[in-house]
């Protein structure tokens, strides 16, 4: 939906190349490009003026305007921006020796029960013993979910069911937290509007009777314009310590972090990435900067690749690179370490520009897609994988066979290993942060698009296989699915039983 | 207080925020339209949500009429008001209902946008006009959610058909409809469990949750509501795309339309998925639900300038 800034700012800047010198009209459009893409990301009004401000003065500085490559240069300098103004990181909880108080706050809805568990499990991790406190006495049910997310953390929950006032609850739960050893508190408040005077006393209240060390303010990373005004107001009913943005596993572009800390001024501590208890992040200015600019989060993708890649395979294959050398089996070992669950989705919400791609595979299950493809490659002889040219169509139709997919199918790979062996080669001795940028490049100019391909392959497949091999390919999807939604939803349970 | 005077209570404050803002634009008589006047019109209508292109095109139509002249509140606001009509006008969208048998309504929409207590609302409100009401715990994965739908359903006296947790909600979309069957219910609502439009495993599953449904009763489900958030900017948009090419949405729900937040965003969303939003929320209560009327939203907006 959105165009990234950068592919923007670059064909502002195009008609200008080779005619030389950046002229501040030229730097002008550019810096309304700017603009229009943080609006568009929801960062605030005001905000953006005043963040404009600041880019406008460096952008039509000297340097600028000479330089090499103007969008690159200008995009710099925003990026920039943004991480001064998202930082100072303080993730630190700011425990105390004894117990100590955190409150959650803020609209209805916006993640704070969620995120209440997702504290607790982090504060168990680091071995403190926290409990949670169900103050919520508004929201239907509110006290039992507090309790359901205390059990799957296993964390104990206080409420007081029936009670009427919440300053209480809180005081008793401190008192009881103290008696029994407890270190961390964390209160699980009402959602409310910032306009709602009677719950804002409240808020209040519970603030000058039970005095939290820290106060966070939950925010949903979807939130728009009314940022500004609802962060305001907790900020001065409260005086905040902290934010939390929340659903940022989403294509969110969460600029209305920007407006919160522009009002508030206070560290923004955690972002919560999904719906289980364990996706909570530490926060980090360098990759919100990066998604706010449309830009994805190349830092979380080069850490999740670290992760979760052999990193003996990943090592080989650079040195293989840089020989300009590729083959189908290093391909395949591509594909198994990408078809790992989930892993792909995740990547992809952090690709620049590969937002158009999560699109193209809606409706298509990638992980089986990979397998598939490693299928036909491992239908493949040792003679076939290392030299394609071999495969006629003969030997095509017994890969084919062997994999259970369309002769076409195996074309298609082969035509996708082409592509990506002279991409690869491109690739080589270049660090995350260039690949990345030129997978974007590529993507733009239409000559990645796995997604297409895999459609294709899977409609393929489909017309030409016999019924018994078509329902044989249909129950190991099947089965790949049922396995995949369990490890998707059902982690909830298994760590119900938890520590 | 009437339901029509509630709404109007719950939209003032959004009505204050629009109106001082456009108010100080016009500090005296009238303002010359120039670029500090169109820059000023460019933000207050930015800060309403309907996204930078709108407001660009609103602001773009009063330089075309209005650049270098003196205006006065009232050009200005015709002006307005009749480009915000042209973009989102549209016939008063009431529940459709089937010709014979119950009519089987399935809500959607990203986590914590107001779904459930949306469903409460919309069964309270048919419930009060006679009608047989079930509603169908579908969100069988977030902690306590079947739960806050029975209160409601006490609360309302009317039928729920619960799952279990963590069970298959297209299971309990199939129980609640042949519940709906066999008391002769007028309606069902089907709530699901909130889901983000990019993650399309979950997307799949209200495919399924839909192919279920059509089971029992083939035209089933006869609307599916997707629930906004009013404080959502931008990515509102998005979530009408994905949901509405997946849940094959029929109309749209504007829930929390009673704090500051203006909900401007579904102006572009009107207009490019053609969906009418058919009610908003502006409260947690029960009563707190009326039926979207455009030209009330924009006269509301503006009330007390024209
Ligand atoms: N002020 C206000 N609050 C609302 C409105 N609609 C819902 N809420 C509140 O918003 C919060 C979330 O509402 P739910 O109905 O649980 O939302 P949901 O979409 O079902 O949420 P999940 O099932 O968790 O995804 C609750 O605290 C509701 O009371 C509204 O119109 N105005
Ligand atoms: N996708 C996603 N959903 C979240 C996240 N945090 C919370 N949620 C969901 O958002 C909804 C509202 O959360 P809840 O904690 O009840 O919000 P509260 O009303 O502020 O207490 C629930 O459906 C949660 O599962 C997150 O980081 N990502
Ligand atoms: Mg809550
Ligand atoms: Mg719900």
């Amino acid at each position: 939906m959105f165009e990234s800034l950068q592919t923007g700012l670059q064909s502002a800047f195009k008609s200008l190349q080779g005619k030389g010198k950046l002229t501040e009209a030229n730097m002008r459009d550019g810096l309304q490009l700017v603009e229009e893409s943080l609006l568009e990301a929801d960062v605030s009004y005001s905000v953006v003026q005043d963040f404009m401000v600041r880019v406008r003065e460096q952008a039509l500085g000297e340097k600028v305007l000479l330089a090499l490559n103007p969008s690159e240069h200008l995009l710099g300098i925003v990026h920039q921006e943004l991480i001064a103004l998202l930082g100072p990181v303080d993730n630190s909880l700011h425990l105390k020796s004894d117990v100590t108080v955190l409150m959650l706050c803020g609209l209805q809805g916006a993640g704070k029960t969620t995120t209440c568990g997702k504290l607790a499990q982090l504060l168990l991790h680091e071995n403190k013993k926290p409990m949670l406190v169900a103050a919520d006495l508004q929201r239907p049910a509110a006290i039992e979910q507090l309790h359901v997310i205390g059990e799957q953390v296993g964390v104990p929950v206080y409420s007081e069911p029936g009670a009427k006032d919440p300053v209480k609850v809180c005081r008793n739960a401190v008192a009881k937290a103290r008696s029994e050893g407890v270190n961390v508190v964390v209160l699980d408040t009402a959602g409310r509007l910032a306009i709602d005077e009677e719950l804002m006393d409240e808020l209040r209240r519970i603030d000058q009777r039970v005095s939290p060390d820290q106060a966070y303010l939950v925010v949903d990373g979807m939130t728009g314009q009314d940022a500004v005004l609802s962060a305001d107001a907790f900020n001065k009913a409260l005086e905040l310590d902290g934010v939390i943005m929340t659903k940022l596993d989403g294509d969110a572009r969460g600029g209305a972090l920007l407006s919160v800390k522009h009002v508030t001024g206070v560290p923004v501590k955690f972002i919560g990435t999904g719906e289980h208890l364990d996706a909570l992040e530490v926060f980090r200015p360098e990759g919100m900067a990066g998604r706010i600019l449309g830009q994805g989060d190349v830092m979380a993708l080069v850490d999740i690749a670290k992760q979760k890649f052999d990193e003996e395979k990943q090592r080989q294959l650079e040195e293989d690179l840089a020989k300009g050398q590729f083959t189908l089996a290093q391909f395949r070992d591509q594909l198994q370490q990408i078809a790992q669950p989930g892993l792909m989705q995740k990547m992809i919400g952090l690709m620049p520009g590969m937002g158009g791609l999560t699109e193209a595979m809606q409706g298509e299950d990638t992980e089986s897609a990979m397998k598939r493809l490693m299928g036909v490659i491992d239908s493949m002889t040792p003679q076939e994988r290392s030299n394609p040219k071999l495969i006629d169509p003969s030997r095509r139709h017994r890969i084919a066979k062997g994999a259970g997919v369309a002769g076409h199918d195996v074309s298609g790979l082969l035509k996708q290993f082409d592509q990506m062996s002279g991409v690869m080669k491109q690739f080589a001795g270049k660090g995350m942060g260039d690949r990345m940028r030129m997978a974007q490049q590529m993507q733009n100019s239409g000559m990645l698009d796995p997604g297409a391909r895999m459609t294709k392959t899977k409609q393929g497949s489909g017309k030409r296989l016999s019924a018994k091999d078509r329902a044989k390919a249909k129950k190991l999807r099947e089965r790949e699915i049922r396995r995949k939604k369990r490890e998707q939803r059902g982690g909830g349970e298994v760590r119900a039983k938890g520590p | 207080m009437g339901l029509f005077a509630r709404i109007k209570d719950g939209l003032k404050k959004t009505r204050q925020i629009f109106n001082t803002d456009l108010r100080d634009l016009f500090k005296g008589e009238g303002r010359l339209v120039d670029d500090d006047f169109l820059k000023e019109l460019f933000a207050v209508l930015v800060k309403t949500d309907m996204g930078g292109e709108p407001a660009r095109r609103f602001r773009d139509r009063v330089a075309k009429e209005f650049r270098g002249r003196v205006i006065a509140l009232d050009d200005m606001l015709t002006s307005i008001k009749a480009e915000l009509h042209e973009l989102i006008s549209q016939a008063e969208t009431p529940l459709h209902f089937a010709d014979s048998g119950p009519t089987i309504i399935m809500v959607v929409g990203v986590n914590g946008s107001g779904k459930t207590t949306s469903i409460a609302k919309l069964a309270y409100r048919l419930h009060a006009e006679g009608k047989k009401v079930v509603l169908g715990a579908g969100d069988t994965f977030r902690a306590a959610a079947v739960s806050q739908l029975s209160v409601w359903a006490d609360r309302i006296g009317c039928e729920i058909v619960k799952g279990k947790q963590g069970g298959d909600p297209a299971s309990v979309a199939y129980a609640t409809i042949a519940k709906a069957l066999e008391i002769n219910a007028d309606v069902a609502i089907i709530d699901t469990a909130g889901r983000l439009q990019t993650q399309s495993n979950l997307m799949q599953e209200l495919e399924k949750i839909r192919r279920v449904m059509g089971k029992q009763i083939p035209e089933a489900p006869h609307q599916v509501l997707l629930v906004l958030d009013a404080t959502a900017g931008q990515n509102a948009i998005s979530q009408a795309k994905g949901f509405s090419e997946v849940a094959h949405c029929t109309g749209l729900i504007l829930a929390k339309l009673d704090g500051t937040a203006k909900g401007g965003v579904v102006i572009p969303i009107i207009q490019q998925f053609a969906l009418p939003v058919q009610y908003i929320g502006v409260g947690e209560q029960l009563e707190d639900l009326d039926l979207f009327d455009s030209q009330q939203f924009v006269e509301a907006l503006f009330d007390g300038l024209g």
